[in-house]
């Protein structure tokens, strides 16, 4: 009936999710040595690495993933890009299908295919996000093999960071990753200290000098790793937050910051796990032609839960901020109870109207301030 | 020196078999190809009401005909090639293959490019998706359909279906109200359900014209015109949202349990898929969990209604 027995046959295309399973190398590179590998990789491959674009508010840098051809343009101790690399597997904008029109007939082409692509410098929260989008566009009863060829032919390089000081990845568990890339180094002073995850990957880097982790480097990656996890300043309590939703559901918070919400969609545009869309068809202009294409879309704007004949279930914007929300840390059917965000505040940052989740998730427990249960902070994950 | 040995052209990243086949589509396989859709022919269009029109398709490969099966309740996505794509639930005999019916109001884009299209033209189906109603675990038992408005277009799928398996059930009561008797749709298939498929069929209008001699008022009021038993019945409820809600409480206080109230719940979808999200109610996708829901998660659910 679906996709997936037909998927199978064709190659053994599902295990870039079991990659957890797989047997992890560490080596370490030194920094120079690192350089001249990217060096080589990024020369002859289509790469994209994080840039400096433009320079915000106050003089903060910002990054964005920007096509490179070599090693001196990769800024590699850039804080966080604005968008995401959600882009990268789902475009603004994809065509889906293409029909040729003939004679009152029509003939219909899907191509599924992907250029290979490098990205380089993934923060541990983006890999995360990605591996929520392959649990959700691959594992369910039917996988996209849209999504699946990109996935596959994308090679990920990730690098770990201090956090900014909004940032919540540990709140969300995800400021670690240990699946769902190809190599990931973390800096330990001069060196890098790399998690080789893939064969390709090694057979790569074998060509570089690579070195053995010496009982220092080991001390210094745990070193780095805790200096990671306690530099978080931004915590979101949300041990139990399903339930808690389930029964704030009615309550009037989501009015109040509803108010606030433009339902402009910018939230979802930078998020790195906001996939939902919504699938067009236009004429070709010589209208021999057309095409079925998706285009991202938040469930923010107005009419997305509008129905023929013009009812909308969630007119309000309150309604459909709290949706949002919902869609985020209730979390839904397909990866039961799991919450997607992944805590890299992108659309804190990027809203205009200055909501952020952890506001908004830190108010609906305040406002239950006679339940102490609800408001005391559990136990520091380990 | 390194730089030297290591040469990575651009085709290195295909070496592995990592980039991926672009499917055979020639081949017809067991499975269907969700971003493929059937080639169907418009052999026939019937005005059944000012709005609504019901349009007779017939897939044009033969093999691909054979291969679409549905099961009564399952929707599919009409495309028409250039337009877009919606929504629509079937409503023909799914042991008939060689016609699929669906009745369609004009109310969007895509419905109203499939109103100006002639008969002979072709479009595209995807599908079927979604939930079907258990009509297996309905036999033994009295079915209760009730449809309001376009909702007696959901319901025509298991009407077929109980008419053709008619000793399985014991009685078939169907309940049909609209707002005026115009709107009254298959009125032409009144007598056909009555007596040919043994089903009791009442009518209903909320403002009637000079014409109309049967009843008059909402829905609900039919209940009171017959008894059936609550514990070894089935009710099968489609309509707008605020039907459900009235029809749903009288049931459950006439004592059928709610995991027996069976609805049929409209979202916009845009994948069909379970990956758009536009059709999500809660954490529910209407599309691969529904449309057809029994009553009691329906209830459960957020903003469903």
């Amino acid at each position: 009936m679906h996709l997936r027995t037909f998927i199978k046959d064709s190659a053994d295309l599902f295990r870039i999710s079991a990659a957890g399973a797989c047997p992890m190398i560490y080596k370490v590179i030194s920094k120079t040595e690192f350089r001249k590998f990217i060096d080589a990789l990024v020369k002859h491959n289509t790469a994209y690495g994080p840039r400096q674009v433009d320079t915000g508010s106050g003089g903060k840098p910002i990054y964005q993933f920007r096509p490179v051809t070599s090693a001196d343009e990769i800024d590699f101790d850039y804080t966080v890009t604005h968008s995401s690399a959600k882009h990268f597997f789902l475009p603004f904008r994809d065509e889906l299908s293409r029909f040729s029109f003939e004679d009152g007939n029509w003939e219909q082409e899907v191509r599924y295919e992907a250029p290979p692509l490098i990205l380089i410098g993934l923060r541990p929260c983006d890999i995360s996000a990605i591996n929520m989008l392959d649990e959700v566009m691959l594992h369910g009863p039917y996988p996209s093999p849209y999504y699946l060829a990109r996935r596959k032919n994308t090679f990920i390089i990730g690098m770990d960071h201090l956090p900014l000081p909004d940032c919540f990845c540990k709140s969300m568990n995800r400021h670690t990753v240990n699946h769902g890339f190809n190599l990931f180094c973390s800096d330990i002073g001069d060196k890098y200290y790399l998690s080789i995850n893939s064969s390709k990957a090694y057979s790569f880097l074998k060509e570089f000098m690579l070195e053995e982790p010496s009982y220092e480097d080991n001390c210094l990656l745990i070193e780095r790793r805790k200096m990671i996890k306690h530099s978080f300043e931004t915590n979101i309590e949300v041990t139990g937050l399903p339930v808690f939703l389930d029964i704030e559901f009615d309550s009037p918070i989501w009015q109040k910051w509803g108010d606030k919400c433009l339902s402009c969609g910018s939230c979802a545009m930078v998020c790195p796990t906001c996939y939902c869309y919504s699938v067009e068809e236009r004429f070709d202009i010589d209208l021999k032609g057309s095409s079925r294409q998706n285009h991202l879309y938040s469930c923010n704007l107005v009419d997305f839960a509008q129905v023929a004949g013009g009812h909308n279930f969630r007119p309000r914007n309150g309604d459909r901020l709290k949706y949002r929300y919902y869609h985020h840390y209730r979390g839904f059917a397909a990866n039961d109870n799991q919450q997607i965000c992944v805590g890299c505040n992108r659309c804190g940052r990027a809203c205009l109207a200055d909501i952020n989740p952890k506001d908004v998730i830190n108010d609906l427990r305040l406002e239950r301030e006679s339940c102490m249960i609800c408001v005391s902070p559990s136990p520091d994950r380990t | 020196m390194h730089d030297m040995r290591f040469t990575l052209p651009g085709q290195d990243l295909n070496r592995e078999p990592f980039a991926m086949k672009s499917p055979d589509f020639q081949k017809k396989c067991e499975v269907m190809i969700t971003d493929r859709g059937y080639k169907c022919r418009i052999t026939n269009t019937v005005s059944i009401s000012s709005q609504e029109k019901l349009f007779l398709l017939r897939i044009v490969d033969p093999v691909e005909r054979q291969l679409f099966n549905f099961r009564p309740g399952q929707f599919l996505m009409l495309e028409v090639p250039g337009y877009g794509e919606a929504p629509i639930s079937i409503s023909s005999d799914n042991s008939n293959h060689e016609f699929i019916e669906l009745c369609i109001r004009k109310a969007g884009h895509v419905t109203s490019a499939m109103f100006e299209a002639r008969q002979g033209a072709i479009v595209s189906i995807r599908g079927p998706f979604g939930t079907a109603f258990p009509m297996e675990a309905m036999e033994g038992s009295n079915v209760l359909l009730v449809a309001g408005g376009l909702g007696i277009a959901p319901v025509r799928a298991p009407l077929y279906w109980i008419s053709n398996h008619r000793d399985k059930y014991k009685n078939v009561y169907l309940l049909y109200g609209a707002k005026e008797p115009s709107q009254l749709l298959f009125s032409y298939q009144f007598e056909e359900w009555q007596k040919v498929s043994n089903v009791q069929l009442m009518t209903i209008v909320e403002k009637p014209d000079e014409s109309w001699k049967g009843r008059t008022g909402l829905i609900t009021s039919l209940f009171g015109e017959f008894s059936f038993d609550s514990k070894k019945t089935f009710a099968i409820v489609c309509g707008p949202p605020i039907m459900f809600q009235f029809v749903c409480n009288y049931l459950d206080g006439k004592g059928i349990p709610m995991n027996r109230m069976f609805v049929s719940l409209e979202r916009r979808m845009h994948c069909g898929m379970g990956k758009c999200c536009r059709c999500m109610v809660g954490s529910t996708f209407t599309c691969l969990d529904g449309p057809v829901f029994d009553y009691w998660s329906v209830m459960n659910l957020k903003e469903a209604i």
